[in-house]
């Protein structure tokens, strides 16, 4: 059999395992090449779960290789990406999905860059306000104007 | 007998660790000369005993000693001498070993270029680095010790990872811990700076250079990693937002902000407290890659084998020291005063958004590592967070970042007045979007907006970082190296910047099967594979296809793509047979043997791959050159005499 | 004043508290979907006689374990005697999901090795164990009367797992 699927046994003994083969996609392409497409971006956001950092596209995992043709057989059926999205998390989790769906569990995740970004630009803000209002030409510490302009 | 020694010479270096915090920490407060000189003594020793002790496990490896267990789950008779140098850190016990090593070269290095700083203030310093390496020995010692004996001895190692078996990877964790363990320097810096309660110009001064090292060599580091899983790994991606490369990455962009406040803080006073919790950062944030990476709790390729020992040990480190360092900055920043002003549209504002952009950028990516992490922490079931959440949620504080630069560059310090600028930059805008235009529409002839945003301010970033030199040069100035240190490294951002977005929007991939004398073609060449033949190094066997690459029927190139299986862990690895060209790399890498003759191969082309790592490379120049500049070096000969006791803030 | 600045501090405490958690955490193991869900049916040909079947509805109403394994997988031949100890103790039968395997290499397994399941399912193509949400062998699950999944177990089962987390879950005792 594959030497991925030692992979698995690697994995379940706690060893170390580096995932280091890769899969080149054997099967043949879509002739739509919207399909192809969406073949393509659906199997690339798709986590294999025997090779815990890849992606099932790139995956040289057996399972990976299985996951790829049932996807196929299912967009060639005419399933929908939401479809074949949820076949899988229905059978594997979230933890299949490199980008988790917005949902309240991963609120934090998506509005915090955001909250971040703002964050820091009104801290930003303030601090060059505070600072544009001080006389320009003193280089020199002076605690009172710093004083002052605190408490304004 | 010479394992026991280097494992003595490691306990040693400990004991050692020891008495420098001691003497360093107590003999700055006591003002006592004799016990900060022995401080600086203990530095040296411990230089010495842990390069003792690094060239003893060195020593095992070239023996081929498998009586200690490291060396004989690491290395095999069969592993070429090279890679066994490699292999004395190409695990968890020994790259510890290296970190410690590295740890005690900077400590040393602290201890020789002081000059402009009270002895005080380097005791203060080296008794802090004491305190680190006394930490990572003691972890060594305790839970990871690479000296282990294997008795009875094994018969034949379980060889080097394959994986690891490359010359880019012998280079980058020395790199990479060079970076790493150089940003404990500005953290001392800093803790320093805190317990003294004071920070002035010569402070910032003196941790610039120790900063901008560190930044260049994890520069370096971080693209020797990325550009070897380029080629390594098989599919011929270069950065894979692993927590990993995001443990690599947060330091390097926490360095970056803090290389920009540290030029406030030493022009213009300013940002004090800031650069102090940058530099604590810096450092923090390559310990936590170090815990995360070693303790297993994120899922990762290049995990290091865990163990909760180890993971419990460094967290109790790293709330040690970063815990430390944090709350004594709750405690005494409020002291670190900076008093002036500056107008709105001045480089201090520029630098201040700069430092704002680059932290949230760290921020997001830790929050993504983590992410996991709580979810799980908090019974909500498992999630993975990957490439497709990063690489969208990083442009939020990117792209503002890299516009800015183009601008920010040029801003004069205290007010800026860009009257006189006015017109090259948006000469270099114009033409930035007339190249991105010709570039989208013409050579590619596929438009994406964001493509089209990316090349303009890689564009202008690149020209405008050529506007001051240019413009100094026709007026007759000689150019000081701190202004060409400045604009190489921007320029090498756009570089970056134009390969990255490129890369990503145009690459065209193709996997296919293919038999010998069939053909493939993308992007206008034709690969033909020819024949495959068996090979064999010296401790693998190898398939190796023969490719011929043409284009309108004229060759271009014969490539020669391996697959190989390393006898002693018959792990599958491919070496891809790449093309490289400034403007495209041609690339394809052999697959599965799917039987009759016939192979799965991918083959892509990569337009502007290069500049990724020309770009890195550029910047990383500047940082050198940075380094070099006058003013360091004359200003640490200016001040040589001892200043009176420092008052401590109240 | 100071509480500014001891921000960054209380953050990190935060941090530190998670890690603490993470630390006793595996997060290579990801926890099925599947349970308190109506377990996956299927009709495969069964290992002993592939011109029988082994179908999901043959065991309609009756508890019953779900045992993934393969011939390659090296922790299966471990986990074998204990499967078969909890045969011999006659609780639950435990039906065979042999995946991704050579035909005559399982019968030989079985042959050899003994056999402790009432069937073996032979899941060739892997497509009933993606049902299952199967991700590496030996995988483990507990199926109850009204035919949902109460429970798996990733990895060996040990007689600790069984008593452990197995026999509190089982309902009575069958037979």
């Amino acid at each position: 059999m594959s030497h991925m699927l030692k992979a698995i046994s690697f994995l379940l003994f706690g060893f170390l395992f580096f995932c280091s083969s890769w899969a080149v996609d054997d099967a043949q392409p879509f002739a739509d090449l919207s399909l192809q497409s969406r073949y393509e971006t659906l199997t690339h956001q798709l986590r294999c779960l025997v090779c815990q950092n890849e992606t099932i596209a790139d995956s040289g995992a057996s399972l990976a290789s299985d996951l790829r043709r049932e996807l196929r057989e299912q967009l060639a059926a005419g399933k929908s990406d939401d479809e074949v999205v949820k076949f899988m998390t229905d059978r594997y989790g979230a933890f299949v999905l490199y980008k988790p769906p917005f949902e309240p569990r991963t609120w934090l995740l998506w509005l915090g860059p955001v909250l971040l970004l703002l964050l820091g630009v009104v801290v930003a803000v303030r601090v060059i306000r505070k600072r544009s209002l001080m006389a320009i030409d003193i280089l020199d510490d002076s605690d009172e104007d710093r004083k002052q302009s605190d408490q304004a | 007998m010479s394992v026991e020694l280097g494992h003595f010479a490691l306990i040693l270096a400990f004991t050692l660790a020891l008495v420098q915090a001691f003497f360093g920490l107590v003999g700055s407060y006591a003002r006592q000369e004799h016990w900060m000189a022995a401080a600086r003594s203990a530095v040296m020793g411990q230089f010495v005993f842990t390069l003792f002790s690094f060239g003893c496990l060195t020593d095992a490896f070239l023996r081929n000693d498998f009586s200690v267990l490291y060396v004989a789950n690491n290395s095999n008779t069969e592993l070429p001498v090279f890679y066994r140098f490699a292999a004395v850190w190409g695990a968890h016990e020994g790259s510890l070993l290296l970190w410690l090593l590295i740890l005690t070269v900077w400590s040393f290095a602290v201890s020789v270029f002081n000059r402009s700083m009270t002895p005080f203030f380097t005791a203060k310093v080296l008794g802090i680095l004491g305190l680190i390496s006394a930490g990572f020995s003691l972890f060594i010692i305790t839970t990871s010790n690479p000296f282990e004996r294997l008795l009875p001895a094994a018969l034949q190692g379980a060889d080097l990872n394959p994986l690891l078996q490359d010359p880019a990877l012998v280079a980058h964790p020395p790199m990479l811990y060079t970076g790493y363990v150089g940003l404990a320097v500005p953290f001392a810096c800093a803790v320093a700076a805190l317990l003294e309660g004071k920070l002035d110009a010569a402070w910032a001064r003196w941790v610039r250079p120790w900063a901008t090292v560190s930044w260049l060599f994890l520069t370096l580091g971080i693209s020797l990693g990325s550009f070897w899983a380029y080629y390594e790994l098989g599919w011929g991606g270069w950065w894979f937002w692993d927590p990993v490369e995001n443990a690599s990455f947060m330091p390097w962009l926490m360095c970056t902000a803090l290389i920009h406040s540290l030029a406030v803080t030493e022009k213009r006073g300013l940002f004090k407290s800031w650069t102090v919790l940058l530099a604590i950062f810096g450092f923090s944030l390559s310990l936590l890659g170090t815990f995360l990476v070693r303790s297993g709790v994120l899922v990762s390729v290049h995990a290091f084998a865990s163990d909760p020992s180890r993971g419990l040990f460094i967290l109790a480190f790293l709330t040690i020291c970063i815990g430390g360092a944090l709350t004594l900055y709750g405690w005494r920043a409020q002291h670190l005063k900076s008093g002036a002003g500056f107008a709105v549209i001045s480089r201090e504002s520029f630098l201040l958004f700069n430092n704002v952009l680059l932290v949230v950028a760290a921020g997001l990516i830790l929050l993504g590592t983590l992410y996991p992490l709580f979810v799980d922490a908090l019974n909500l079931g498992k999630i993975s967070v990957g490439p497709p959440y990063f690489s969208v949620v990083f442009l939020i504080p990117m792209l503002p970042l890299v516009l800015l630069l183009a601008i920010g560059m040029h801003a004069g310090w205290k007010q800026a007045k860009f009257n006189s600028l006015k017109r090259s930059l948006l000469i270099a805008l114009v033409v930035a979007v007339i190249f991105a235009a010709l570039l989208t529409l013409v050579v590619f002839k596929r438009f994406s907006l964001l493509c089209f945003i990316g090349l303009i301010a890689g564009g202008w970033v690149l020209l405008s970082s050529l506007i001051e030199p240019i413009s100094r040069l026709r007026a007759g100035y000689s150019l000081s190296a701190g202004i060409v240190a400045m604009s190489l490294a921007h320029f090498g951002v756009g570089v970056f910047m134009l390969g990255v977005t490129t890369v990503s929007t145009y690459t065209i991939e193709k996997d296919t099967s293919l038999s010998d004398g069939q053909s493939a073609d993308i992007a206008g060449y034709t690969f033909t594979l020819l024949n495959t033949e068996s090979v064999s190094g010296p401790n693998y066997e190898a398939v190796q296809a023969t490719v011929k690459v043409t284009q309108n029927g004229e060759e271009v190139t014969v490539l020669y793509p391996q697959k190989r299986i390393y006898r002693v862990r018959t792990s599958p690895m491919t070496e891809a047979g790449i093309d490289a060209h400034w403007q495209r790399d041609l690339f394809v890498a052999l697959g599965d043997d799917l039987g009759n003759g016939v192979w799965s191969v991918r083959i892509q082309y990569k337009p502007l791959v290069r500049f990724i790592w020309l770009g890195t490379l550029i910047m990383a120049l500047g940082g050198l050159i940075g380094v070099m500049d006058r003013r360091y070096r004359s200003k640490m000969v200016a001040k040589q005499t001892i200043s009176q006791p420092i008052q401590v803030g109240p | 004043m100071m509480w500014k600045f001891l921000l960054p501090a209380g953050v990190f405490a935060i941090l530190v508290g998670f890690f603490f958690v993470g630390l006793s955490r595996d997060p290579s193991q990801v926890p099925s979907p599947l349970i308190g869900k109506v377990a996956p049916t299927y009709s495969l040909p069964r290992v002993e006689d592939t011109t029988q079947k082994v179908s999901s509805s043959d065991f309609a109403g009756k508890q019953h374990m779900v045992n993934v394994w393969a011939t390659w997988c090296v922790e299966c031949r471990k986990e074998h005697s204990v499967l078969l100890e909890i045969a011999k103790k006659n609780v639950v039968p435990i039906v065979g999901l042999d995946w991704k395997d050579e035909l005559t290499s399982a019968q030989i397994w079985l042959a050899q090795l003994g056999n402790p399941y009432l069937a073996t399912a032979f899941d060739e193509k892997g497509r009933v164990a993606i049902d299952f949400g199967v991700y590496g062998a030996p995988e483990t699950f507990l199926i109850d009367a009204e035919g949902k999944v109460r429970y798996k177990h990733i990895g060996s089962l040990t007689m600790d797992v069984w008593e452990h987390e197995f026999l509190p879950r089982i309902d009575g005792r069958i037979k």
